[in-house]
């Protein structure tokens, strides 16, 4: 058949494009066991670095004797903090402002902290010299909650800076505190809860967790003397940032720093910041001239490297008598660990956090968040979401239904009640965004009757009665939750990082037989990307997603831009390739009217080529372009056929969601059992629903993990509880129900192709869904909120204190 | 997560292995599936100096039925006798119970006898090797003996067994009893909450003939519920005496505090879990 024969369908179906469930090209190489990843990186003369860590989680160190790991053959080097210092680099800034310290300068702050950094000629020696390395602590005061750093008796941690009453983010008063972050009207916020008829109150908590990647964090350094370049490869989700930061921090000049990150096993967050461990690799590679790996083991990557989340939120939440909300105000307690290394843009320090006002109309609206340092690990991290938007869509969710329960009203309807409407989008929220579109209502009522909701509660009453008379000793509990993100940061008059403008880029090249590479700001860590930024090319182009690689993560190669995370990369990196793409359509159609001898409005595009008016039969295919750009002269245009995109955005995305879950709970071993999980997503345009579908199975049962188990707990001295896999919760395929996803379809208006991000929304919406069906379970015994992580014993613990056993 | 250096061997024969072990003393340890052993030497809580690699000795590796005997070599692998169709006749309950162990990549190399030896009172096949009135064999370099499994257990990893000596085999009556093994835990490839292994006999009149009942990791060894059983066998079983039996067998455990939840909740979950087991127990007579 000729290309002229094939219909329209055949030819728009051959791209692969927007809307097809193309199979992800990433997996052949990663089901065969033929990934890159940065362990598998191996080079001549490769040394290892390994951290001495302390024990303690406050201490002054005394002093260390590296004496005796020096003597093990095969030990090259023992660095401490009295070796980085001529350098500056014992201490390092960390991306929210703060700095920290690179290895111990004089006292440890948390469990795990890097003390020194033995390196070796392999791992295996490395280990056995960190275990010889004597270290003398003296013990300090350990402050563990954030609620006591303010105490006129609490230990001062930071020293460094224990008099400064200015920090990155406005006053301090105190030495603990880092800093306080203030959204809407304060004063208006209090007038109307104080005249509101009703006022709900509640403490939310939402627990300290770990984004924990199957892969950990690890770096190889090599620093090539005879011409001064420094490769770095490492598990960056920003490698771009990453080049600058050891630029500025090193000395050495940005062009002979390369950066590269390799496969990715999975980031969520874990991965943006810089880490001690990456700083040691080059300091020990450009000390010794030798290739330099380090790469940490799980229980280092648990207890030291950015932990997300462990947010104190105490809300009020103001309605009208039938449920109409007037006013929501908000204080958060933010426990930020050791040093402040949230990886947030740099005018918001709590990141997000003031999208809290969520799905609803709320007139009125307050929120400050104080950020604390403790005796723990630095992070903050967004585990899998944009900026604290998970602790903001838990907190409004949990009050949503904390001010059912005082209504006596049923949650879901509440929240109909209160949803932003259709005809109010582009919506100016009380904290500050413009909310580009949304159809709530229809979503809702597309989940809640999926469901069946009246059916579920109709049954949920009847277990109610059995349970009471002995029947039973389950409990039934239908968790709701409506979620708006906001996602894509963003755009560069309020969004930067370190300075650097969140936008980001794409760089595309049309080889002379027609097809293409493409090269992105952004590095994929399990996302798919090779696959749907394909697909987004193909639709704008005309060449098949197949004939597209798409190339990220060197930064010798690819365009500047500022990483994946944050669900970026679709809202930002994938306009800029929309765009590219369009910039190479508008040079073609150039060349295609030449190459037709028509005028350039005398053409226009259909699929895959440029056809003249009313003369179907007369065309170009994309194919040809191509070819002719490299082979013949076009007069006043340039051979080749090249584009580059930096993309602005001019707002963010906000992607929302209705999940419903239904949870049978054993009050008597506290065991908790999935019956069923209902996701609706509204990402906008969707590109690949397999992917679409992928991401939110894996983010739900991410969002089960966290809600049912997963936690770093601290004891009273700061040690670690939850260090190892085996007390960390991850599920399984067995603790994982089945999802039943869906959608609805509402194109962001300001996105060239409509699309919103979608990796972070399971997490962000999933966590309240499973929350709430466990709190909802107890809400007929009189329960109006317990804290997650909602794990055996304290779902046993809430049926206890309710006197479900006696 | 890299463990200390040490010497690596692996005799051919039991009689090699005991002389090594005797040879090497206490810097040495036997290694049968390594999937309580290593764990601990990355954490470096073990530094053995030597390993004994017991995996080429082949006479460990056996499952015999007969005589109304049972015996498995030691280094039998739980996933071996999860397929043995002449276990599952003969004593269902070591199925059941193995099922629940971990997950199938740790069955794949985890031993029986690498279980019963550990000493750990998470382990789950002790109780149930007190149920089923186990004896092990052990053989040092004075030669070999027998030890039942209701003596075995002293502290946590503290156990009968001699540092010098190998548990060779593990021996039992057949038992085709109603049976069950209940298990409480937070996630698959977790060790027990509360476990429950019961054995009743239901006689022709209908009363209770035999019973056997142990638990896991509710104190530092397995609980033998001796109690517990001579109140099913004296009253026979109904709810009041199945009562009192859960009743006395709390009594005697001792749960600690851990990430699993504090010893209010773990003796709360113990009592439902050894019901279960007994109700499921009874039932499968
Ligand atoms: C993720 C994970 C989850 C687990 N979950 C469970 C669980 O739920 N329930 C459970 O019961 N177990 C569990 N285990 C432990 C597992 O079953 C081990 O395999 C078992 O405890 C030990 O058997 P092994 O053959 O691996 O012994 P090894 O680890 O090789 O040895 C254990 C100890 O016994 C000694 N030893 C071994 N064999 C002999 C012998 N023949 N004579 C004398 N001493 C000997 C060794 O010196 C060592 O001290 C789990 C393990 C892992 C890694």
């Amino acid at each position: 058949m000729s290309a002229a024969e094939e219909t329209i369908q055949e030819r728009t179906a051959a791209l692969k494009g927007l809307g097809t469930s193309r199979k992800r090209v990433e997996d052949a190489r990663f089901t065969q066991g033929k990934g890159n990843y940065v362990d598998d990186i191996k080079m001549p003369d490769m040394l290892f670095g390994d951290f001495v860590r302390s024990p303690y989680a406050h201490a002054r160190v005394k002093s260390i004797d590296s004496s005796a790991a020096m003597a093990v053959p095969g030990v090259i080097a023992v660095l401490t903090a009295q070796d980085l210092e001529p350098l500056s680099l014992h201490w390092m800034p960390t991306l929210a402002g703060d700095k920290q310290m690179v290895l111990a300068d004089g006292k440890v702050l948390f469990q795990g902290q890097e003390v020194a950094f033995v390196v070796a000629e392999d791992r295996y020696i490395a280990a056995d010299a960190v275990d010889l390395v004597q270290v003398e602590y003296e013990e300090l005061p350990v402050l563990v909650d954030p609620f006591k750093a303010e105490l006129p008796d609490a230990p001062v941690l930071r020293e460094d800076i224990a008099d400064a009453t200015e920090g990155a983010h406005g006053p301090r008063r105190h030495p603990n505190h880092i800093f306080t972050w203030e959204q809407g009207d304060k004063s208006a916020t209090e007038a109307v809860l104080a005249e509101a008829p009703v006022v709900a109150e509640e403490m939310v908590y939402y627990h300290r967790t770990h984004p924990c990647p199957m892969e950990t964090c690890g770096a190889v350094a090599s620093m090539d003397k005879v011409n001064g370049k420094l490769t770095l490869w490492g598990t960056f989700q920003a490698p771009h940032v990453v080049r600058t930061v050891a630029s500025l921090l090193s000395g050495i000049a940005e062009h002979n720093i390369r950066v590269v990150s390799p496969d990715i096993g999975g980031g969520f967050g874990n991965k943006v910041g810089v880490y001690p461990g990456y700083v040691c690799a080059i300091v020990a590679s450009i000390v010794t001239g030798q290739p330099v790996k380090w790469i940490e083991d799980r229980m280092e990557n648990l207890s030291a490297t950015a932990f997300a989340r462990d947010y104190w939120m105490k809300g009020k939440i103001a309605a009208t008598d039938d449920g109409k909300i007037l006013g929501l105000w908000c204080h958060t307690t933010a426990d930020h660990g050791a040093f402040d290394a949230c990886a947030d843009p740099t005018k918001y320090p709590a990141g997000f956090m003031n999208i809290c006002t969520g799905s609803y109309d709320i007139p009125m609206a307050y929120l400050a968040v104080d950020g604390i340092y403790t005796n723990k690990a630095p992070g903050g991290v967004a585990y899998r979401c944009s900026f604290r938007v998970t602790e903001a869509a838990y907190f409004i969710e949990r009050m949503i239904e904390v001010l059912a329960i005082k209504l006596n009203m049923d949650a879901a309807e509440l929240r109909a009640k209160n949803f932003i409407r259709k005809d109010q989008f582009p919506y100016h929220s009380a904290l500050g965004w413009e909310y580009d579109s949304g159809d709530y209502h229809t979503a809702w009522n597309k989940a809640l009757e999926a469901v069946n909701y009246t059916g579920l509660r109709a049954e949920q009453a009847q277990q109610v009665e059995d349970f009471k008379a002995g029947k039973t000793r389950k409990l039934m509990g239908i968790g709701l939750c409506h979620f708006t993100e906001i996602v894509g940061a963003g755009p560069v008059k309020n969004c930067d990082i370190l300075g650097m403008g969140m936008f980001d880029s794409c760089e595309i090249r049309i080889h002379p037989t027609g097809s293409a590479i493409a090269r992105l700001g952004t590095i994929s860590q399990g996302q798919g990307h090779a696959t749907t930024f394909a697909q987004i090319l193909a639709s704008e182009i005309g060449i098949s997603a197949d004939d597209i690689t798409v190339e990220e993560g060197d930064t010798d190669t690819a365009p500047y831009g500022l990483g994946t995370y944050g669900s970026r990369s679709t809202p930002v990196a994938g306009a800029a390739t929309a765009m590219a793409g369009r910039k190479i359509r508008a040079k073609a159609q150039m060349i295609a009217a030449y190459l037709l001898e028509v005028h350039d409005n005398d053409i226009e595009w259909e699929v895959d080529r440029f056809v003249v008016k009313g003369a179907p039969e007369r065309f170009k295919t994309m194919k040809e372009v191509a070819f002719a750009s490299y082979t013949q002269v076009i007069p006043g245009v340039e051979p080749g056929l090249e584009a580059v995109s930096y993309y602005d955005p001019p707002n963010m995305t906000y992607p929302f969601g209705a999940y419903i879950c239904v949870m049978d709970i054993d009050v008597d071993t506290g065991e908790s059992d999935i019956r069923q999980f209902y996701a609706l997503d509204d990402c906008g345009t969707r590109i690949n629903p397999m992917i679409i579908e992928g991401q939110v199975h894996g983010g739900l049962t991410e969002a089960l993990a966290i809600a049912l188990g997963q936690e770093i707990a601290y004891d009273e001295l700061g040690n670690v509880k939850t260090g190892s896999l085996m007390d960390f919760f991850i599920p399984t395929s067995w603790e994982t129900p089945n999802y039943q996803t869906d959608f609805t379809e509402t194109p962001s208006p300001h996105h060239p192709i409509g699309a919103k991000g979608v990796g972070e929304s399971p997490n962000v919406g999933g966590v309240p869904a499973f929350s709430n069906a466990i709190n909802d379970a107890f809400r007929a015994f009189g329960l109006t909120h317990t804290h997650m992580p909602h794990d055996h014993w304290r779902i046993w613990k809430t049926a206890n204190d309710l006197g479900l056993h006696s | 997560m890299i463990p200390g250096r040490f010497e690596y061997h692996q005799p051919e024969t039991l009689p090699a292995a005991v002389a090594l072990l005797s040879d090497l003393g206490e810097d040495a340890r036997v290694i049968a599936g390594g999937h309580s052993l290593i764990p601990m030497m990355k954490l470096r809580l073990a530094m053995p100096e030597h390993l004994i690699d017991l995996r080429a000795i082949g006479t460990l590796r056996h499952i015999t039925v007969a005589d109304g005997q049972v015996r498995i070599g030691a280094m039998t692998t739980q996933a071996e006798i999860i397929d043995s169709g002449a276990l599952q006749q003969s004593a269902p309950i070591l199925r059941e119970t193995s099922l629940q162990i971990a997950d199938p990549q740790v069955r794949y190399a985890g031993t029986i006898g690498g279980n019963v030896a550990n000493g750990d009172p998470g382990n789950d096949m002790p109780a149930l090797m007190q149920c089923l009135d186990a004896s092990f064999k052990l053989q040092g370099p004075s030669g070999e003996r027998e030890v039942a499994a209701r003596e075995f257990y002293e502290a946590a990893y503290f156990t009968a067994r001699d540092d010098l000596e190998i548990l060779t085999e593990i021996l039992f009556p057949v038992s085709t009893a109603g049976y069950a093994y209940e298990k409480q835990k937070r996630k698959i490839g977790d060790y027990a909450t509360a476990a429950a292994a019961v054995l009743l006999g239901k006689g022709a009149d209908g009363n209770c003939n035999h019973a056997a009942i142990a638990l896991t990791n509710l104190a530092d060894t397995p609980i033998y519920c001796e109690e517990a059983c001579a109140q099913l066998l004296q009253s026979g079983v109904n709810a009041a005496s199945i009562q009192s039996a859960v009743q006395s067998a709390m009594g005697q455990i001792e749960p600690v505090d851990d990430n699993r939840g504090p010893a209010e909740f773990k003796k709360h979950a113990a009592a439902v879990i050894l019901k279960r087991a007994i109700d499921i127990a009874w039932s499968r007579n």
